[in-house]
């Protein structure tokens, strides 16, 4: 076969990557006379403004003009749902680093120089900056919503060993290595053209539109890749390209806005902290009867996302185990801070968070194995009698394989041998404490909003036999590019290197969604696949005809098209097709089936299936001083049957190293003042190169493909395996367990350092 | 003096004249004339500050014995003019003109080390260094210190790793040797003129790089409100982030004769234009502990550019350097207009922000005291990240021991005072006693000990609460590594800082049990 697919094929643009001739937003050839854009910000976090003074900003030099709300003719909203993110604070300020107003100059610096200078008078008004806070002074976005099965309160009652714990689970700054970025070039009339960094071109389309006062059609958004989004360039993409086609519109020139790494950090809103409580039932031997879960989130100044992420917190709030009584309640703390948004994984971490901390605190509680605790909870696997049980929200889990899944992984990884070694080994060292710990994943896979699980493609052959592909999905580095290709390519017995990869264009696939919720492949892959199976049927009819063939003698395979006894090559057929004026581009659309969602009742088949995966964790910790260590990691992933192993393995590992991050160096600190202290790499720390792990063993767990109908049996791979790293925090709990004189130490997240060391003395902040 | 500055970029000659019509200040950054002068869009600003290494060049020189180097470094935070007399390699010329792959692009995309490959210009830069330096990549750990300065997001670096480690397979083509070889031409070419030294001003600002230290010394004992600039990773930021406007920048790069490490049988000099790099591999046997120190001590980018003495100058509370050269009670040179005065180190930080230097007085040596036999010097960092980090809490203790018994003791703490600082009291308490014996049960004797340690700490210092660690973790973590001292002075090293212990679980052997 000459096609590509399942092949480990590298990364459509890694030669141009290793090359430097990748382009990224901030590289696209930008005009001599084109105008940078700076951001002026607040700083104070909550307040009336008073005066906005911009006169010293105004006669700085290179200095064309400046923004404030009052340039806005339409909408001056940069919200994805709600309409409540103002582009420019308009009298009121909400968090400390708020946009207040942009300067437009001849350089970036000469803007940055400028925005320096401006007078800003505030009143300012008391802050709410914590979720404590928020929770006490009942500031909250919306009232708290349930998910709700059985009859927890009475489950509790009846259980023989009941248990109240709390978690603090710290946010997380994406950190993407390319900051906000959008360009626009004014075009005839009103039209205006975008480039930006975005997952989600239709929305920033939307948004501009809307703060222009003018029609979706007169706005074109472009993006060919994003140099690492994660989450963070759904929504927060919008303010930079709304304020750049302002400045586009009011100076006629194109204008570009670049956020810096502070200016990104301190105005983008970023993963939602959680405090998780919880009251759990469970038997003698450690099986889970019922069980409350209570979720406070903070969302910062606005709702953003943060509706959808509280549901797929709840949605999660069990993981991988079967509970019969379940009551999961999440409360979303309005605060004065960013507003906090999508993270891979949309709330998902966090909610498994919570329920691996009440497995090892029940595990703790009767002196067992947690993984055995793990084992005993688990949704059954498909194929056993008890398959098909109902998660608290009512969706059965009829393709669970955790339970074949954890066993084989626990047994390659030696879990138990190693496990024994280590409880021995911290019996007798006293100073470098080791810790294991086996966590599990049930992810499900869809946009929690039905609506949004919908994608096009457009695919055109060309009459030498070559393709131009383009759907809706965007590259943020995941490799979607190259997945699609590979099914592009495949359909048409193609390699990938005939077909066209080309940018993302609201213009060629309209009305998008953001290619978020580890969907791009599942949804945008089986798009492409329809706008393929549609050509072909057209080519097949008008070829079977010429050589008076049986159309379903067609096929299409190793670059030739089989007609009957007769092998033409692809680009002859192309031609032939051509010539006999058959139309050689299709769309194709993809609605996911099956799914649904009634809010009202929290109850619905939201996902289409679940992926999972499990991963075993060796780590020390230093009892004198906290520091920690990733000794060894091995991780059985589901991604199904694979369209390209060797990008789903860089989700994997990409993936558990960001997650593990997440729990143990990725501190945010904000300042009593609302301030964000750590606002650069200097003081916000993502793992370095020598903090993975020594080693690193990685396998895709062999299921005979999706039960699911989706793209060559293909799984999302995406989020999944950020939860691996569960793990880490798990067994740096187990590294200090018996440190302390009275039952587990409480160790909160992440886990510095600091926390580990004051959590063993009992002085945790 | 030179006018105009002179360096090769990926074999092109470039000359500016920054005096008057390139439109070009002397604090542009490399980064910035590269994207926007040159439309070298390969490099890219990941940070601006020299924390994350998407910027990474490669840049080599002549040392001051005519060897060449070849180091990344971050062009962020370097000002075109430092680049004067050096040959600049850039992502886009690493391949070979004729488009062939260079094996460090080759093995990147062989195993997969780009995702979403904006980061991935800064790796290529860093492994190119090390594949110019003729590194072992065999060895892991050296390939994990040549990446310390390179931040990815996406692919949680074991490909990376990968690919530098297939490096140690992989042919070294010809053209590649034979562009080096050039390159190395070059630098021979531009030697002569790098002596001559730079005299530059545009817009206001003033760059002056003297070649010889007599007339660094007349230069700014006459303009003593210049500002001194020797690698830029401080004062870099000065522009970048703070856009300050710097009047005056004395670089002190081009001075042969500040580039020296002498060593004597008593002491060891260390000159004002020595890179951390540079001392670090040369005393890698005079000081074992502060290979650790030195080893984390920013990443490879930045230990090429920063100077140890810069590391004093600026006196910054929380340098990792100088609580070590306090524990080994250093002395530094200060030289104003040749008048030398040399001062014990204790005495030169005053104050936060205020040193014993007098105004056009700069900081040309550090004098290293050597280590006698039963003295030893034991340093530890604490950071929330092993590499690439600033110290929470530095602590460095040099100790003389004598058939068991601690007959001279000094501590030197960073992160713990508004200056970094000697633990005089505490080391007043355990002068004369004897090592003591920190095991597995927590003993009377023990809990006092640990009572004591941290009443003195907390008498005498009142460290501050900040995004890198409360008051009270570090005053607890203090205590808490004096014991960690005498515990690895008896059983060795007991920490998981270093590369060479405690990485995986095959390093937990029975032997290490305290």
């Amino acid at each position: 076969m000459s096609s590509d697919l399942n092949k480990p094929i590298a990364h459509d643009s890694a030669a141009l990557y290793v090359t430097g001739t990748a382009k990224f937003t901030d590289d696209i050839l930008f005009p001599d006379d084109g105008l940078h854009i700076a951001l002026g910000l607040s700083s104070v976090a909550h307040g009336k403004l008073v005066n906005v003074d911009l006169q010293e900003v105004l006669k700085a030099e290179g200095v064309v003009c400046c923004l404030t709300a009052e340039d806005i003719k339409g909408r001056n909203d940069a919200s994805p749902v709600f309409g409540d993110d103002p582009v420019f604070a308009d009298g009121l300020v909400s968090y400390h680093g708020q946009s207040v107003f942009a300067v437009v100059a001849h350089s970036a610096k000469q803007a940055r120089i400028a925005a320096l200078k401006a007078q800003i008078t505030y009143e300012e008004l008391p802050a709410i900056l914590t979720i404590e806070e928020a929770i006490s002074q009942n500031n909250l976005l919306r009232a708290p919503h349930h998910i709700e099965a059985g009859s927890v309160d009475k489950g509790l009652e009846g259980a023989p060993h009941r248990l109240q714990g709390q978690i603090k689970i710290g946010g997380q700054e994406h950190f993407y290595l390319e900051g906000q970025a959008a360009i626009a070039f004014p075009g005839e009339a009103a039209e205006l053209h975008l480039h930006v960094s975005t997952q989600h071109p239709t929305e920033i389309q939307h948004k501009v539109a809307e703060a222009l006062g003018i029609g979706f059609h007169q706005v074109s958004v472009q993006v060919r890749r994003m140099g690492g989004a994660f989450g963070g360039k759904e929504s927060q993409a919008n303010l930079p390209a709304i304020i750049a086609a302002l400045a586009a519109v009011k100076t006629g020139k194109p204008a570009k806005l670049v956020y810096d790494r502070d200016e990104d950090m301190r105005v983008t809103g970023k993963r939602h902290d959680f405090q998780i409580s919880y009251d759990v039932g469970f038997t003698n031997d450690g099986k889970i009867l019922a069980l409350n879960v209570e979720q406070f989130l903070r969302c910062g100044m606005s709702f953003d996302l943060s509706a959808a992420i509280a549901d797929r917190a709840m949605m999660h709030a069990e993981n991988a185990y079967f509970i019969p009584d379940m009551r999961v309640t999440a409360s979303l703390c309005k605060t004065h801070t960013p507003s906090n948004t999508a993270f891979r994984g949309f709330g998902g971490p966090q909610g498994i968070m919570g329920m691996e901390r009440i497995i090892d605190d029940i595990a703790a509680t009767l002196g067992l194995d947690p993984l055995v605790i793990r084992q005993r909870n688990f949704y059954p696997d498909k194929g056993t009698s008890e398959s098909g049980k109902p998660t608290p929200y009512g969706q059965p889990v009829t393709d669970c394989v955790i339970g074949q899944l954890v066993d084989r992984l626990s047994r390659d990884a030696h879990y138990q041998t190693r496990r024994l070694e280590i409880i021995k080994w911290n019996k007798d060292n006293p100073v470098l404490r080791r810790g294991i710990a086996l966590t599990p994943v049930k992810f499900g896979i869809s946009f929690n909003k039905t609506m949004l699980n919908q994608a096009g493609a457009l695919v055109h052959i060309y009459t030498d036999g070559t393709i131009h592909l383009n759907h809706g999905g965007t590259e943020m580095g995941q490799g979607l590019f190259t997945k699609i290709a590979q099914i592009c390519g495949d359909a048409f017995g193609l390699p990938i290197d005939r077909v066209a990869i080309t940018p993302t264009h609201t213009g060629k696939v309209p009305n998008s969604s953001a290619t978020a919720a580890s969907s791009g492949t599942d949804l945008n892959g089986m798009a492409t696949a329809a706008a393929a199976e549609t050509l072909k049927a057209r080519m097949a009819t008008y070829l079977a005809a010429q050589y008076q063939a049986d159309v379903a003698s067609v096929r299409f395979a190793d670059a030739q098209v089989y007609v009957g006894d007769e092998a033409i090559s692809f680009a002859k057929a192309a031609m032939m097709c051509w010539q006999g004026r058959i139309s050689l581009s299709a769309t194709g659309f993809y609605a996911t089936p099956e799914i649904h969602w009634d809010p009202d009742k929290a109850k619905g088949v939201p996902f289409y299936y679940f992926a999972y995966g499990a991963a075993v964790t060796e780590v020390a910790v230093d009892r004198l001083t906290g520091e920690n260590r990733l000794l060894r990691v091995d991780i059985l992933h589901d991604v199904g049957r694979s369209i390209n192993p060797a990008l789903d393995r860089g989700q994997i590992e990409g993936g558990f190293i960001q997650g593990a991050g997440w729990l143990t160096t990725e501190e945010l600190v904000y300042g009593k003042d609302g301030r964000l202290q750590t606002h650069a790499p200097a003081t916000y720390k993502i793992p370095a190169c020598s903090d993975r792990p020594a080693i690193m063993n990685i396998t895709l767990f062999e299921s005979g493909g999706n039960p699911a109908d989706t793209i060559h049996k293909s799984k999302a791979v995406g989020e999944p395996p950020f939860m691996l790293a569960t793990s880490v925090h798990s067994a740096l709990r187990h590294a200090i367990e018996g440190l302390i004189t009275e039952g587990m130490p409480n160790l909160d997240a992440p886990a510095t350092a600091e926390q580990l060391l004051m959590t063993l003395k009992g002085m945790a902040r | 003096m030179n006018k105009t500055i002179c360096f090769f970029l990926n074999q092109e000659k470039i000359e500016i004249d920054l005096n008057e019509g390139s439109g070009l200040r002397p604090d542009t950054t490399l980064l910035n004339w590269l994207r926007e002068r040159r439309k070298l869009t390969g490099t890219k600003e990941g940070c601006a500050e020299g924390d994350c290494g998407a910027c990474s060049v490669v840049i080599g020189r002549l040392t001051s014995d005519n060897t060449p180097s070849w180091q990344a470094v971050n062009a962020c935070i370097l000002f075109l003019p430092m680049l004067h007399g050096s040959v600049v390699t850039t992502v886009e010329g690493v391949a070979n003109a004729d488009g062939e792959l260079h094996p460090v692009q080759q093995a990147m995309i062989a195993h997969h080390g780009a995702q979403c490959g904006f980061c991935t210009p800064g790796f290529i830069m860093s492994l190119y260094a090390g594949w110019c330096a003729a590194i072992d990549f065999s060895n892991t750990a050296e390939i994990e210190t040549l990446l310390s300065g390179n931040l990815c997001r996406c692919t949680g670096y074991g490909p990376i790793v990968k690919a530098g480690e297939a490096l140690a397979r992989w042919a070294r083509p010809q053209w590649a040797t034979d562009r080096l070889l050039g390159d190395i031409s070059a630098l021979a070419q531009m030697a002569g003129d790098t002596r001559k030294g730079l005299e530059l001003e545009y817009k206001g600002q003033r760059y002056s790089a003297p070649a010889t230290l007599d007339k660094l010394q007349t230069l700014y004992a006459e303009n003593p409100s210049a500002q001194i600039l020797s690698g830029a990773t401080d004062i870099g930021l000065w522009v970048t982030k703070q856009h300050r406007q710097l009047p005056h920048l004395i670089h002190i790069g081009n001075i042969a004769e500040l580039e020296a490490i002498k060593k004597t049988d008593g002491h060891i000099t260390i000159g004002a234009g020595v890179t951390h790099q540079q001392a670090m591999d040369a005393l890698a046997q005079d000081y074992p502990a502060l290979q650790e120190i030195w080893s984390r001590f920013g990443s490879a980018q930045v230990r090429a550019s920063a100077r140890v003495c810069g590391n004093i100058a600026n006196a910054s509370p929380i340098g990792d350097l100088s609580p070590c050269f306090l524990a080994l009670d250093s002395q530094i040179v200060l030289n104003k207009a040749g008048r030398r005065r040399q001062i014990k180190l204790d005495s030169f930080f005053i104050d936060y922000g205020k040193q014993n230097r007098e105004a056009g007085e700069f900081v040309e040596a550090i004098i290293l005291p050597r280590l006698q036999a039963g003295q030893q010097l034991l340093a530890y960092k604490l950071s929330k990240r092993f590499d690439q980090d600033i110290s929470a809490v530095l602590m460095a203790g040099y100790l003389d021991i004598q058939a068991d018994k601690i007959t001279d003791i000094k501590i030197g703490f960073g992160g713990m005072a508004a200056i970094p600082k000697r633990a005089l009291r505490l080391e007043a308490y355990l002068k004369g006693q004897n090592v003591p014996v920190i095991g597995e049960d927590e003993g009377a004797r023990e809990a006092k000990f640990a009572t004591d340690i941290a009443a003195c700490l907390a008498e005498e210092f009142d460290p501050i609460d900040d995004m890198r660690a409360s008051r009270s973790y570090r005053l607890l973590a203090a205590a808490q590594l004096v014991q960690k001292m005498f515990i690895e002075y008896r059983a060795g090293y007991t920490r998981l800082s270093t590369p060479q212990h405690f990485r995986s679980p095959e390093d937990f052997t029975p032997t290490i049990q305290a």
